[in-house]
């Protein structure tokens, strides 16, 4: 984005000629061109939550396959090496290639809808964000389609990962890839930001975000503070490994349990910015299905910060048995209990919501409101691991499996399929089939619960984490096969999602602007939404704009029927950060290839770094730049730099 | 000790894990509470605001303001906070009380992680008085236990839930951890950091012992080997040397490897592999026969004797008892 040469805006409302006008000047390209060029914020979203979609597909099949491993004792279907590969691989594509991406997707399609604007600030670097997603989730997928994946789960630990024992490209594939994948989230959490600051409707003050936006700001204003940690853990990682440094190499006064602060101080907050934009979904879908506003608005967003201000200083709870001084632990210990109470302000505040609201059963409710139940059952089971010496006994068995399952599942899978019931119609303009989602809800809350909350009493039972078989003597087998049918029904559950989809798709009845009688922006505008979004910007006066007037008390009147008409080219309103009075008009890039150009020479130099080939990294260097360069030329366009004198 | 579940850790068989049984039992079952709680109140909640027609459409159900609510917040805040205040409160004494090495440890011991065992060391006050084990634990009972834990490569912890939570030998660094056995028996342990291919099977067991059984077992490590007295033993004992001595320590012997578990007095041993297989001549000969086929990965090589040489081998070592 670009700011414009000084000129006052025209108001006015919109008309057939605008719309066209919009049309001309927003629609890229058609065709292959358009389809790797494109930087509209919708489609890019729609890959985010597909591939997002593909990998939680694949995640879970490693799942199944688990499963069937350890359905009952001593069984041979897997080798201990492709087990190892399995459970690690599965927790880096539902961790990192799933869960925080479908989140992105999101916020990606839906933040200017909600903002009542017409693009990401940055659209290239978005576009760029999901190719190195995808880019680095194909590399890691490389190495493990060709043996060469993941083995010492997702958090790695040293010095099990270096070189001595773990002598394979295993480890290479996965700290390079992790890499890779850290410059995807770096670029999509510093665009969040600075679109949710600058880039609001006029009018949308800070007090009126939709919850969305908060979880999804906070958790990415913390991705930009700890993603750094781990990138460095896993280049340093790569540098022991390769060039013989020595910074988690006890043998060479290196230290093992600096690799586990590193990775600690980014996997916790990571926690809770993989759940603090879905807990934003429920907030934000929850009350248009109880017909009321949200309890305690101000006081759920506050809590969605403090969460995330304390999830800074909880990072050595997952470090309880390594033997660290006692005082210490404890401060982490008290601050791992007390984190439990900005969860409580959402919870009670959702209770709420639904107690004094009027809830209409769709499908998109029963997912949100179950989800209630889940984050629950996984926050007081994380608030025992909170414990040390309880701790010391529940660490790594599979109580803490069933605890971050209810948290990874209950609290963003659970929010994530009920977002898509609840924006897939204004995604595609068809409602998906409600009888089938009654099916597709019941399966998945019933298997889910069938398969975890027994694996809690697996856990306390002593069956340890990360084994691939068990002797049969040992009081799991029961347990185990009814985790693994419990695993088979929700994997059935998940396929319904799937069918309901590729069903509602073609046939969905229609869905029309706003098929849920919504109060936020994004419904005030056709299904599916035309490039440009918005053909006016809408001037925001509450937090419930298509509601006012019904509800009782509210005599502020948002508009969106006419506003700022920005039809001098590909234009957008930036606004302030917290009042968004209006302060500039920026100028908006078109549809280019230069993102995928730079992707492609990012992969390359990976590819060569992995291979150990110089000229392909030198040659991704060299296109990259040349990408980097096309992308930094001043353009007059873009009224970044000076017209010539005339 | 056999129970449905040796691993279990919601009962208690020593003070260390003793301690934390009541504040387990506690944050669980406050725990459950709290989910049924709010089960509860969102299953009444639903129920009684709920729009009538079941597929009623959502446009048709009237906007309201309703209720603040804030209330809710509030008390929910209060009754929150007050279990985990005693939480906070409950965890911090048993930390104060469970967590320091104990003063007078009767027994120290010197435990060591390796992919894919234990080995378990007795230092006496002269270097006669010191020997090593592997994956048993002998201990007498009441008696305080101070560990001292290493890592010989990569992180393991070490676990036995019955006598003590959790505690990592990482290489570089030693950890200290304790325990008291209350009661004689046989408690299992077992490794829960992941530490490569053979993870699963990485078990230990303590065996806690009244003060004279132990004394008695203790004598008995000290003496060096037994010697064979017979022609098959012999044989066993010089391909012992020659071939198993490249790793392993046979006290009395040649074999004075130091890079696997001690074989002096293996036949003592109520397990071998580290838990996996029961001790008896059977397994025994099965397992140096394939040790890759019950452990894969196991840094111990498939040995390849010929039937003869293998009888040999097994005779001798059941003579280390």
């Amino acid at each position: 984005m670009r700011v414009a040469d000084a000129r006052a805006p025209r108001f006015g409302p919109d008309s057939p000629q605008h719309s066209m006008r919009l049309l001309d000047l927003w629609e890229g390209p058609g065709g292959l061109r358009g389809f790797l060029g494109t930087v509209d914020h919708k489609r890019i979203g729609i890959r985010y939550i597909v591939t997002a979609f593909i990998f939680l597909l694949v995640g879970g099949l490693e799942a199944l396959l688990m499963r069937l491993q350890l359905a009952g004792p001593n069984h041979t279907l897997l080798t201990p090496e492709q087990y190892d590969e399995l459970f690690s691989t599965h927790g880096i594509t539902m961790i990192f290639l799933y869960a925080s991406p479908v989140l992105s997707g999101f916020s990606n399609y839906l933040w200017p809808l909600l903002l009542g604007s017409r693009d990401m600030a940055f659209p290239r670097a978005n576009a760029l964000g999901y190719w190195i997603y995808l880019a680095s989730g194909i590399f890691l997928y490389v190495g493990f389609l060709s043996g060469h994946g993941a083995n010492d789960g997702w958090f790695n630990y040293v010095p099990y990962a270096l070189k001595p024992y773990n002598p394979g490209l295993n480890q290479d594939f996965y700290s390079l890839g992790m890499v890779f994948l850290g410059i995807a989230t770096t670029i999509g959490a510093a665009n969040f930001m600075v679109t949710a600051l600058r880039t609001r409707a006029p009018g949308m003050s800070i007090d009126r975000l939709p919850i969305l936006v908060w979880g999804t700001l906070t958790a990415n204003a913390a991705n930009l503070i700890v993603v750094p940690a781990v990138s460095l853990a896993f280049l340093m990682l790569w540098m022991d490994r390769q060039f013989g440094t020595h910074f988690f190499d006890n043998s060479n006064g290196g230290q093992p349990l600096l690799w586990q602060h590193l990775f600690w101080l980014f996997g916790h907050p990571w926690v809770y910015a993989i759940v603090l934009p879905a807990m934003g979904m429920v907030s934000d879908g929850l009350p248009v299905f109880c017909r009321r506003p949200l309890v305690g608005y101000s006081l759920v967003a506050v809590a969605t910060v403090a969460t995330m201000i304390l999830g800074f200083g909880v990072w050595v709870h997952h470090m309880f048995a390594t033997g660290l001084p006692g005082l210490g632990m404890s401060f982490f210990s008290a601050a791992s209990i007390v984190i439990t109470l900005p969860s409580a302000v959402a919870v009670f505040a959702w209770l709420a919501t639904i107690w004094y609201g009027r809830p209409v059963i769709t499908t998109a409710f029963l997912f949100f409101a179950s989800m209630i139940l889940l984050f629950v059952i996984g926050g007081v089971s994380g608030f025992m691991t909170a414990s040390v010496p309880v701790d010391w006994q529940l660490t790594d068995t599979y109580f803490v499996v069933a605890h971050l399952h209810y948290v990874l599942i209950g609290i963003n899978v659970f929010p994530v399929v009920g977002a898509v019931y609840f924006w897939f119609p204004k995604m595609t303009g068809r409602l998906l089939d409600e009888r089938l989602g009654r099916w597709n809800f019941w399966t998945m809350f019933i298997g889910f619960n069938l398969a975890f909350l027994p694996m809690h009493l697996t856990g306390l039972w002593g069956m340890p984490r990360r084994v691939y078989t068990y002797a049969p003597d040992m009081g799991w087998n029961t347990l185990n096969l009814i985790t693994s049918i419990g695993s088979f029904v929700f994997a059935l559950g998940i396929l319904l999602l799937m069918v309901n989809v590729w069903r509602s798709l073609r046939r969905g009845a229609l869905a029309g602007a706003n098929p849920w009688d919504a109060p936020t922006l994004e419904w005030s505008i056709a299904s599916p939404p035309p490039v440009y979004n918005f053909a006016v910007i809408p001037t925001v006066a509450s937090r419930h704009p298509l509601w006012e007037g019904r509800l009782e008390g509210s005599e502020s009147r948002s508009t969106v029927d006419q506003g700022l008409l920005l039809d001098h080219g590909k234009e957008m309103i930036g606004t302030t950060a917290l009042d968004a009075v209006p302060d500039m008009i920026l100028e908006m890039p078109e549809d280019t290839l230069i993102p995928l150009l730079l992707t492609l020479g990012v992969s390359a130099c990976f590819v060569g770094l992995i291979l150990q080939v110089w000229w392909v990294l030198v040659l991704g260097a060299l296109v990259g730049a040349a990408a980097l360069l096309g992308w930094l030329w001043p353009r007059r366009a873009l009224r970044e730099r000076e017209p010539l004198h005339g | 000790m056999s129970t449905a579940t040796p691993l279990a850790y919601l009962s208690a068989a020593g003070p260390r894990a003793g301690a934390i049984v009541p504040l387990t039992w506690f944050t669980l079952v406050v725990s459950i509470l709290v989910c049924l709680i709010i089960g509860v109140l969102l299953w009444r909640g639903v129920r009684r605001g709920r729009a009538h027609a079941s597929d009623v459409e959502t446009r048709a159900v009237q906007i309201t303001h309703g209720a603040p609510g804030i209330r809710w917040i509030r008390v929910g805040l209060l009754c929150s906070a007050l279990p985990l205040l005693i939480a906070l409160v409950w965890t911090m004494a048993t930390l104060a009380a469970v967590s320091g090495p104990p003063q007078g440890a009767q027994l120290v011991l010197d435990v060591t992680g390796h992919q894919w065992w234990w080995e378990v060391t007795y230092s006496g006050a002269e270097p006669s008085q010191t020997f090593s084990t592997a994956n048993e634990i002998h201990v007498p009972t009441r008696a305080r236990v101070l560990v001292r834990l290493h890592g010989a490569d990569v992180i393991h912890s070490f676990w036995v839930p019955k006598l003590t939570g959790k505690t990592d030998t990482i290489p570089g660094q030693t950890n200290l951890a304790w325990f008291e056995a209350t009661a004689a028996g046989r408690y299992r342990g077992q490794c829960t950091e992941y530490c490569g291919a053979q993870h699963a099977h990485m078990g230990l067991e303590v065996v806690a012992e009244s003060p004279g059984d132990f004394e008695h077992w203790r004598q008995l490590q000290l003496h060096p080997a037994n010697e064979p007295t017979s022609a098959a033993q012999s044989r066993g004992r010089e391909l012992v040397e020659f071939r198993c001595g490249l790793c392993h320590q046979v006290r009395g012997t040649s074999a004075g490897a130091r890079s696997a578990p001690d074989l002096t007095h293996v036949a003592g041993r109520r397990t071998l592999a580290a838990g996996l297989l029961p001790n008896n001549p059977g397994t025994l000969s099965g397992w140096i026969e394939n040790p890759q086929g019950f452990k894969p990965g196991t840094l111990m090589p498939n040995q390849g004797l010929t039937g003869q040489q293998l009888s040999d081998v097994v005779a001798y070592l059941e003579t280390l008892r």
